[in-house]
């Protein structure tokens, strides 16, 4: 139905009428009566044993309720934060787990660990508390480089070499054997830069318990709450499922960094049980800095081999990867199976060998990160094909078209255990190469250098795996969860409707763009169609967002729920009309008898559901609500074509980008508008990634970029308007032929700023970020920087 | 935020003495650099005094080629005023929006944080510090690292600055907190030139080899042979002292073009 | 202390700690929770109000200096059935998706359309909307929404 509200069409969201007038209801902005407020002690060191902790000053601070320690919370057995995916090493053993409790108890390993949790009758008691606190820390040298770490002093007794696990994928002899083919090998070494999510709205949790019925609620910013409700049952014992509720209510932008089960509201929770009053805490900036999980850090060693004529032979990577301190909830996973894995990019590449060591280092975890392993992956190929292509002397261009699977090939399986459905990677590229005016760059650089500018052009033709993920297939890699989705459609007697959905909308537009689903398929006015969702009071076991996974695969579920919907109403009708059930149609909202005039409305049949009065009650339960878990069959893989082309000051070194291309093929796409909307938030952080964002930390340590005024976040005007289009090849797996589209914009953005980079300066690698003096200095040293 | 008696003094003389009065005071004018460290515990006044309601302190007057503002004047202000061009570019470069509607020039100069704007106008233009004690010559007010000529109690109340024959200023901004990673003013009155530094060395200051050699050639060409002496120059992860240094001379090129 | 703030029209009489800043008397005292904090060092502005007709960062003013004042947070400026022509704007263009910059960030396009002398193109926004973090949209949609709201104050 195409209707101005169905499939496919820019339908203004629903969810905008409170945020655009603060009627918003964020977890911050829910408020308990008699709550507390929860203060965290964090570890100044990077490294220290704490060989003590006096809490007597602090517990007898005015208006201090409780002090808790990480030993309080052993003695009450709660138990360790747990990684959910389980890697294995090489020689096939288990990837090394250090224990990981919520809060510290006889070490720390990062700054901003934290140790003790100080509960106030006010914020600021709670504060005077926690700086009462008399820790006895006795610092050690820290291991903070990566590159180095496997080297260096052991930080966790159960972890020799401080490494998690030595991982590989792909056929070695056989990219041995491709490299020594080679007429040309390529050879790159990249550091992929450190990110710090700052989602605007920083964590916080609000935990209740409620005495008579022994229950648990916990509102928090989480991107998953039946994820969170499983750690919290499962491994850190709080209670059982059926007396812990979470509730993620409106949440403001989560990018991966609130995915994760974290220290905070696991003792948050824990200390409204043992208080038996509401606690409340959210993070301010500087905690968000330290204690978010981090994102990317890789340091790495690429190679590609070419025949003469251009096309690729063999590529091997050699990877070093950041755990941070501690494992994080998904850690493990991201620069394995989300990164080894993506490798083939959208080329046929014959042979694939992927080497990663993950290491531990005294720094903040790193986990998952918008993209989460496969902007690293992409980072990787196509800084490597555009390096081939200069040092052939082979049009960027070109050399990626020669090298394409093409439209034909599909499913296309790759040296690197994935096997791509569809695509037309070609079609994506003429398409982003048209709107970049490629043929004009060369003017357009001359122009430039008129002017004392240099100007550059790269590219990035990036494809992902997203919509995670087929169960069997994650579970067999190590994962520790199911990932399919739950939806809930329940129609009500009056024929709205409203659903349920597993997947979370922290600023994806679910309200707007399943209800567009259900309007369209029903035949059900747009705004009589209500989506709930982030509350595990409401919806099933879940798994829901992270991975570009609500649309293909919650999505999917909803769409599943539909049917059965569409074929009880079949049943329904058949009987009200008295005939046969296959001869009924359902179409544009109604039940129609093929070749007759007989037809019901969808909200008649929906009456009789609940009013059976003409009701085949023998046969057909009454009632007309719905559920579906859907698990998918396969990922869903969106590619693009990325072309980005930026002026460099040589002066100064400032980047600016001009232009910025990004076509991308999401298969079909059910709001035009909130799919650009999506890319454009992407696109940002990728192109953040490659010029501004950094987070560092200096050799003990300390976090040097812990604040807005040193870690450089996008901002308005350091960004261009972007060209955003796409192409379509629907996924052939999924009832609505649909790709993940919420990470792509960070995926393919920043080797194609990098690219441009380079290309102006006319060096082979500048370090990320590319900032003004890194670029200077590449400069002027006419090579890396 | 600890806690602390805030107050609004009326009279100047009311204001000196809260503060003599207090165990440790501290003075608020747009509060942009105070309350975010009040806000992060880093200071723990006990008493607040806002300088706010006294009289006489905002607004920008001209006397033949004195231009005096009040010390209480907020950045957004100077932006909008032509008594000085290169003053106002400089104040609407300040910051953000926001910054500028609450931020004051008595407050940031106060302050003397190394990467504020306002003290590159304050070396560079022939100007006048007037406070509740007496003037201070611009050229000696900034002593150190978040360190004034002030003495304790003392209250900026306006500031004087000579109307120059030109000047222009020129920021390279910190990409994240967008202070000045180096910011450049350069002023002509008659034959001699000003150039005033902020951002790159501990505290605001006069470049003086760049000044003699504008003195003698007034071009950008003129910038080229100059060596910047960065040993005491800041270093951090935006900038290192060698860069700055380099940034000195593009930014004081960029200023003098303008000028032309 | 005592304080006296008119918030959205209403004037309200509050006795409140020295150490109150402006942001939390809006949304601990008044409940106006749709001013938000995003940071604590008075960059991000998701905090932004108006206060005697002008843009500042709730978070960074205190309660004491408001006194007197009259300010204007996102619910005082128009209801789902009677938008703002900026929040309006917002909507049309899809200028948000979590929704959490929001707040700040229409309350400081009204101040900079408000205050610009002639119409603003897009680098005046861009450069306009320096002190306002959003981390969802790349901007792309919000730079849209003002210039085209522009037209419609
Ligand atoms: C996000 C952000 C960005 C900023 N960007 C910039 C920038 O790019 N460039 C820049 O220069 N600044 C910048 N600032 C700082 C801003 O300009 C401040 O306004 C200024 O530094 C301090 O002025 P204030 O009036 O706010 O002073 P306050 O914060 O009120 O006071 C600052 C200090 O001066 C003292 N003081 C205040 N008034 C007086 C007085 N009259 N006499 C004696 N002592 C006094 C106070 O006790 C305090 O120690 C920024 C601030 C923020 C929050
Ligand atoms: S909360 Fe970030 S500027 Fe006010
Ligand atoms: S819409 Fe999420 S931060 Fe702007």
């Amino acid at each position: 139905m195409a209707t101005e509200t169905g499939i496919g069409a820019s339908v203004k969201r629903k969810e905008d009428a409170r945020f655009i007038t603060g009627a918003g209801r964020y977890t911050d902005d829910v408020g308990q009566h008699g709550q507390t407020y929860a203060v965290f002690a964090r570890s100044p060191y990077a490294r220290a044993r704490l060989n003590g902790l006096d809490t007597s000053a602090a517990l007898a601070t005015d208006g201090v309720v409780a002090v808790f320690t990480g030993a309080d919370l052993q003695a009450s057995e709660v138990g360790d934060l747990p990684c959910g995916w389980m890697v294995k090493s090489k020689d096939g053993s288990d990837m090394v787990q250090p224990p990981h409790p919520p809060l510290a108890v006889s070490s720390v390993n990062y700054v901003g660990e934290p140790y003790a949790v100080v509960i106030g009758e006010t914020l600021e008691a709670a504060k005077n508390g926690a700086e009462a606190l008399d820790p006895d820390f006795e610092e050690q040298d820290a291991v903070v480089d990566l590159a180095t770490a496997a080297e260096a002093d052991q930080i966790h007794e159960s972890v020799p070499n401080n490494q998690c696990y030595d991982w590989e994928l792909g056929d070695k002899a056989a990219t041995d054997a491709a490299f020594a083919q080679a007429h040309h090998v390529a050879s790159i070494d990249i550091v992929n830069n450190r990110l710090i999510p700052n989602a605007i709205e920083p964590r916080a949790a609000l935990g209740e318990y409620d005495e008579a019925s022994g229950t648990y609620t916990l509102h928090t910013t989480s991107q998953n709450p039946h994820l969170e409700r499983l750690v919290l049952a499962a491994f850190v014992n709080i209670a059982p499922e059926a007396r812990l509720r979470v509730i993620s209510p409106d949440v403001g932008g989560g990018f991966g960094s609130k995915i994760f089960v974290y220290a905070e509201e696991t003792a948050v929770i824990w200390a409204a049980g043992q208080l038996r009053r509401p606690v409340k805490w959210r993070a301010e900036r500087s905690e968000s800095f330290l204690a978010d999980a981090h994102g990317r850090d890789h340091v790495t060693h690429a190679e590609l081999a070419l025949a003469e004529d251009g096309r690729f032979l063999g590529l091997r990577v050699k990877n070093k990867a950041n755990m941070g301190a501690y494992l994080s909830t998904f850690a493990s996973s991201v620069p394995t199976y989300l990164y080894g894995t993506l490798m083939a990019g959208q080329y046929k590449t014959p042979a694939i060998y992927v080497e990663v060591q993950s290491l531990f280092t005294n720094t903040a975890p790193v986990d998952a990160y918008r993209g989460a392993g496969r902007p690293e992956a992409t980072y990787v190929v196509e800084r490597l094909v555009e390096t081939a292509a200069r040092e052939m002397g082979i049009d960027p261009a070109e050399l990626r078209r020669r090298n394409f699977i093409q439209p034909a090939d599909f499913p296309y399986e790759t040296p690197v255990a994935l096997t791509y459905d569809t695509g037309d990677y070609e079609a994506s590229l003429d398409r982003a190469l048209d709107h970049a005016d490629y043929s004009g760059f060369q003017a357009r650089r001359e122009a430039s250098e008129q002017g004392g500018k240099k100007r550059g052009i790269g590219f990035s033709c990036y494809i992902e795996a997203c919509g995670l993920a087929p169960s069997q297939v994650a579970i067999s890699l190590g994962a520790g969860v199911g990932l399919f989705e739950v939806g809930e459609v329940r129609v009500d007697v009056t024929g709205s409707v409203t659903v349920v959905t597993g997947s979370h909308s922290h600023g994806q537009s679910h309200e707007t763009t399943f209800a567009q689903i259900i309007s369209d398929k029903l035949g059900v006015p747009f705004e009589n169609v209500t989506v709930l969702h982030g509350d595990t009071g409401r919806s099933d076991y879940a798994l829901g967002t992270y991975g570009s996974r609500s649309l293909a695969v919650g999505g999917s579920a909803i769409i599943k729920a539909t049917d059965k919907i569409i074929a009880k109403g079949k049943k329904i009708a058949a009987h009200m009309l008295e005939a046969k059930e296959d001869q009924v149609e359902f179409e544009d909202g109604s039940f129609n008898v093929a070749d007759s005039n007989q037809s019901l409305t969808f909200g008649e049949v929906a009456f009789a559901a609940y009013v059976p009065a003409n009701y085949p009650l023998e046969e057909l339960e009454p009632g007309l609500s719905e559920k579906a878990f859907y698990d998918p069959p396969n990922f869903t893989y969106p590619a693009g074509a990325h072309i980005c082309e930026v002026e460099v000051d040589p002066d100064t070194g400032v980047v600016t980008i001009e232009k910025f291309v990004a076509v991308d093929d999401f298969g079909h796409v059910i709001n035009p508008m909130i799919v650009e909307g999506q890319v454009h938030g992407g696109l940002a952080q990728g192109i953040g990634q490659a010029l501004l964002e950094h987070g560092v930390y200096d050799d003990t340590g300390q976090l040097l970029s812990g604040s807005y005024m040193d870690y450089t976040m996008p901002r308005a005007d350091d960004l261009p308007s972007f060209t955003v289009d796409t192409t379509v090849t629907p996924c052939t797996h999924n009832p609505l032929g649909v790709k993940g589209c919420g990470e792509a914009g960070a995926i393919g953005s920043t080797a194609a700023v990098m690219n441009a980079v380079t290309d102006a300066l006319g060096v082979k690698d500048v370090p990320m970020p590319a900032t003004s003096e890194t670029v200077w200095r590449a400069l002027r040293n006419g090579g890396n920087g | 935020m600890y806690q602390f008696n805030y107050h609004k003094p009326s009279t100047l003389t009311e204001a000196t003495s809260r503060m003599v009065e207090a165990e440790e005071g501290a003075y608020l004018s747009g509060g942009m650099t105070l309350i975010p460290t009040l806000k992060q515990r880093l200071a723990a006044p006990s008493d607040v005094i806002d300088l706010s309601g006294l009289p006489g302190m905002s607004g920008i007057s001209i006397d033949g080629d004195i231009v005096s503002i009040g010390a209480m004047t907020r950045h957004a202000e100077v932006a909008a005023s032509d008594a000085i061009p290169a003053l106002a570019e400089l104040a609407g470069g300040i910051g953000d929006a926001h910054v500028r509607n609450r931020g004051t020039l008595g407050g940031s100069i106060a302050n003397s944080d190394p990467a504020a704007d306002y003290p590159a106008a304050i070396v560079a233009l022939d100007s006048t510090v007037r406070t509740s004690i007496g003037p201070i010559a611009g050229g000696d007010f900034f002593t150190g690292l978040f360190e004034t000529a002030l003495r304790e109690g003392e209250i900026v109340t306006s500031v004087d600055f000579r109307i120059p024959d030109a000047a222009a200023y020129e920021k390279f901004p910190n990409p994240a907190s967008r202070y000045a990673v180096v910011g450049v003013m350069v002023a002509r009155c008659g034959d001699a030139v000003c150039v005033g530094v902020t951002g790159a060395g501990p505290h605001a200051f006069r470049a003086t080899a760049l000044e003699e050699a504008l003195a003698a050639d007034f071009s950008p060409g003129a910038v080229d042979g100059v060596a910047v002496d960065s040993s005491d120059f800041n270093a951090d992860i935006h900038a290192s002292a060698e860069y700055r240094a380099h940034l000195v001379g593009v930014l004081t090129k960029r200023a003098v073009a303008r000028i032309g | 202390m005592d304080i006296k703030v008119t918030v959205n029209g209403t004037t309200h009489h509050l006795d409140v700690p020295d150490n109150t800043l402006l942001v939390d008397v809006l949304r601990e005292r008044l409940g106006l929770t749709g001013t938000h904090v995003g940071c604590d060092t008075s960059q991000c502005g998701a905090c932004v109000v108006h206060m005697d007709g002008t843009a500042v960062k709730s978070c960074t003013v205190l309660a004491g200096q408001a006194d007197g004042a009259g300010v204007t947070t996102i619910e005082g400026i128009g209801r789902p059935d009677d938008l703002h022509p900026m929040q309006a704007a917002f909507r049309e263009n899809h200028a948000l998706q979590c929704g959490f910059c929001t707040p700040g960030m229409i309350m400081s396009a009204i101040d900079m359309v408000q205050k610009s002398e002639g119409r603003l193109d897009e680098a005046a926004v861009r450069d306009g909307l320096e002190g306002n973090l959003c981390r969802c949209t790349g901007y792309h949609n919000i730079v849209k929404a003002v210039l085209s709201a522009q037209d419609s104050m």
